[in-house]
């Protein structure tokens, strides 16, 4: 049919035409992707390719290494690329892991809270609020964080006695993982809730009504219900928090402490006042020795590894949302 | 007389009965609320909970508020809105964060020019041609990705394409060597990360138009793509602004992409020999994420009262944009499109 309707209007706009010029732009933005992602692992190649799977391991301090690759380049013929990131991707998972789980938890309830129980002022105040939340630029908090967070855990939470403890290991100024996880938590919260609130208002009412006719109170009919039944909009929503808090690199650099240090849960509670640096920060940071050969091919081997694990994420949540949806109605 | 009638303006779209217009499940919060006088303990403290975390989060967002206005008024001339960043020792000697403002403009204008055509096309096509299915499906998970890719992943990548030679007239070039900091490196791998959010609210739109109104279209003899453009665009053109101001808000918040492709400088470092717009365009520059960072004590300034200040205007930009978010969508339910 269109075909026919098509004679009309002359070759200029043409359907056929226009489908094939919107069809080239997507294909060209699909190109784009893929050459992004061959980019970044070619880029990333001598890093691992000289490395193999120690890359991943923890030996040495990942400071020196950092300047003997970038001295490397400067005086003799000879690059370096040994990296052994271990203590980068162990701060990335504390710090992603710690604001993943608490933010999960406090979104959970927050959502629900909007969508089933908050009073209606009460919720036409909370859903601007969270989208204010939500689109408050990282470095804000960034700045929020090194301004006011970080001086009060400094100064006040962590005992002299705690800073005297580790005085030849590393120094406790309040960069922490504490501060790190608590503003990552703010930031990756809101989001959860957009996504988890828009899962629960999609619920069939009639499925609740048939619980609430059982006589089961409003709280557990949510829960066992409703939130039950938002799963896959749960694990939607957890994995872009996560894409996100893996990705985010300036706010990181601001309050994460920059010094490649592993904290240790084993020594006590105390290492959540340990400074740290995840993988994203460490390539803010050294973004000024992007022009040395070697040094170029190790932060895009961390860029290779972020690409990578975010992808690992999306299938997960992927196949995740695909199991559930299976056992629910469409 | 083909084209005269082309050329008019869509008049109001058809409006849907107004019982139409509630969402599946609105209604499941009215009618009578239950007491919780009846419930088990476990069940009110987790109530509790839930007004406590809610009140948390409001008293979070207040607090922000009111301590960057605070420190913005105590710390903001109006002078430094149009005073560039100098050299000096003090708060007071070294300038104001001009160039850093008008870099989020140029830097936003330039994201959004692309994005937004850009996201309406693939929109368009995702939703109105989508053949063959295979490369929609590739195209709905590019979309995704592209969502997912850390910004400071896209902004290595921006250095890779814009320090190749085939572009080296978008950035600073000596003797062959091609600097790949520019407006224009930037304002491209921005565009990128507002396209996502463009894309996901314009089909949103053109989903929620009912088939029947695509019909009508094709009975008078309108093409596909003359309807797409003269009646579908207009209809869903509170979700093209929505998605566009989501958008904008993503590309002036980004900091990483800046850091890495518009350079450290905090001043406009136009190229020479080169015509008015493009000198500054194919230069370095700053914006005013990029002052802030900057500016924080972490950063190479450490100025905290103007990174105070310079925090202060960009989170009343966000604010505004916020409030124009609401106000289309207000406006959009009031007119009676098909949005919710």
């Amino acid at each position: 049919m269109d075909e026919e309707l098509t004679q009309e209007y002359g070759p200029k706009w043409s359907d056929q035409r226009v489908e094939r010029m919107l069809g080239a732009l997507v294909c060209g933005v699909v190109a784009l992707l893929l050459a992004l992602i061959v980019t970044v692992f070619v880029r990333a190649w001598p890093s691992f390719s000289h490395n193999g799977l120690a890359w991943f391991s923890s030996s040495g301090d990942v400071e020196e290494q950092l300047n003997a690759i970038s001295l490397s380049a400067q005086t003799s013929g000879e690059f370096v690329y040994t990296f052994h990131a271990w203590p980068l991707l162990w701060s990335t998972l504390l710090i992603t892991g710690g604001a993943v789980l608490i933010a999960l938890v406090s979104a959970l309830f927050v959502a629900v809270f909007i969508v089933e129980f908050a009073p209606e002022w009460m919720s036409n105040i909370l859903q601007p609020v969270i989208r204010f939340l939500a689109s408050v630029p990282s470095v804000i908090y960034g700045l929020l964080g090194v301004l006011v967070l970080v001086p009060f855990i400094g100064n006040h939470l962590v005992t002299e006695g705690q800073k005297a403890s580790v005085a030849g290991v590393i120094s406790l100024t309040g960069y922490s993982l504490l501060a790190a996880v608590l503003v990552l938590t703010l930031m990756i919260a809101p989001l959860m809730v957009s996504i988890f609130s828009d899962g629960l208002r999609a619920v069939k009412p009639g499925w609740l009504e048939g619980s609430l006719a059982l006589g089961v109170n409003r709280w557990r009919t949510t829960w066992k219900i409703g939130v039950r039944s938002a799963r896959p909009a749960i694990v939607a929503g957890t994995v872009l928090a996560v894409a996100r808090a893996i990705g985010e690199a300036v706010m990181l650099a601001m309050i994460s402490g920059s010094v490649a240090f592993a904290p240790n849960p084993a020594d006590g509670l105390i290492f959540i006042y340990e400074p740290s640096r995840p993988l994203a920060p460490t390539i803010v940071k050294n973004i000024d020795q992007l022009s040395s050969p070697p040094f170029n091919a190790t932060l895009f081997s961390i860029a290779a590894v972020l690409l990578f694990s975010a992808a690992v994420f999306s299938l997960a949540g992927w196949t995740a949302r695909r199991a559930m949806q299976k056992y629910l109605a469409p | 007389m083909e084209s005269s009638l082309q050329n008019q303006p869509l008049t109001v779209p058809p409006v849907p009965p107004p019982d139409q217009q509630d969402p599946p499940g609105a209604h499941q919060r009215k009618g009578a609320v239950e007491g919780t006088a009846t419930w088990s303990l476990s069940d009110r403290v987790g109530l509790a909970i839930c007004w406590a975390l809610g009140l948390l989060f409001c008293a979070i967002a207040v607090a922000i508020v009111a301590y960057l206005l605070v420190q913005g008024i105590k710390f903001l001339r109006p002078e430094m809105l149009w005073t560039p960043a100098a050299a000096g020792f003090t708060e007071t000697e070294s300038g104001g964060f001009s160039d850093a403002l008008f870099g989020t403009m140029i830097v936003a204008l330039m994201g959004i020019a692309l994005a937004l055509p850009t996201g309406i096309a693939i929109a368009v096509w995702l939703v109105e041609y989508g053949r063959p299915a295979a490369l929609a499906r590739i195209t709905e998970s590019t979309i995704e990705a592209i969502a997912g890719i850390p910004s400071i992943v896209l902004a290595l990548f921006g250095t890779v394409i814009f320090s190749s030679t085939a572009l080296g007239f978008l950035s600073r070039s000596t003797e062959g060597v091609v600097f790949g900091r520019s407006f224009f490196a930037a304002g491209t791998m921005l565009s990128l990360v507002a396209l996502p959010l463009i894309v996901a609210s314009v089909r949103e739109g053109l989903n929620s138009i009912p088939r029947h109104v695509r019909e009508a279209s094709y009975a008078v003899g309108k093409t596909k793509a003359a309807t797409t453009r003269r009646i579908l665009l207009p209809t869903c053109r509170p979700q093209v602004a929505t998605g566009a101001m989501l958008g904008l808000g993503r590309i002036i918040g980004d900091t990483a992409i800046i850091v890495v492709l518009l350079g450290a400088t905090q001043n406009f470092a136009p190229v020479e020999g080169v015509g008015f717009p493009l000198n500054y365009l194919r230069g370095a520059g700053t914006t005013l994420t990029n002052f802030v960072y900057e500016a924080s004590p972490t950063g190479n300034l450490n100025q905290p009262q103007k990174a105070y200040a310079a925090a202060f205007v960009l989170l009343l930009m966000v604010l505004a944009l916020n409030a124009a978010v609401d106000v289309v969508h207000r406006r959009a339910r009031k007119v009676g499109t098909w949005s919710h």
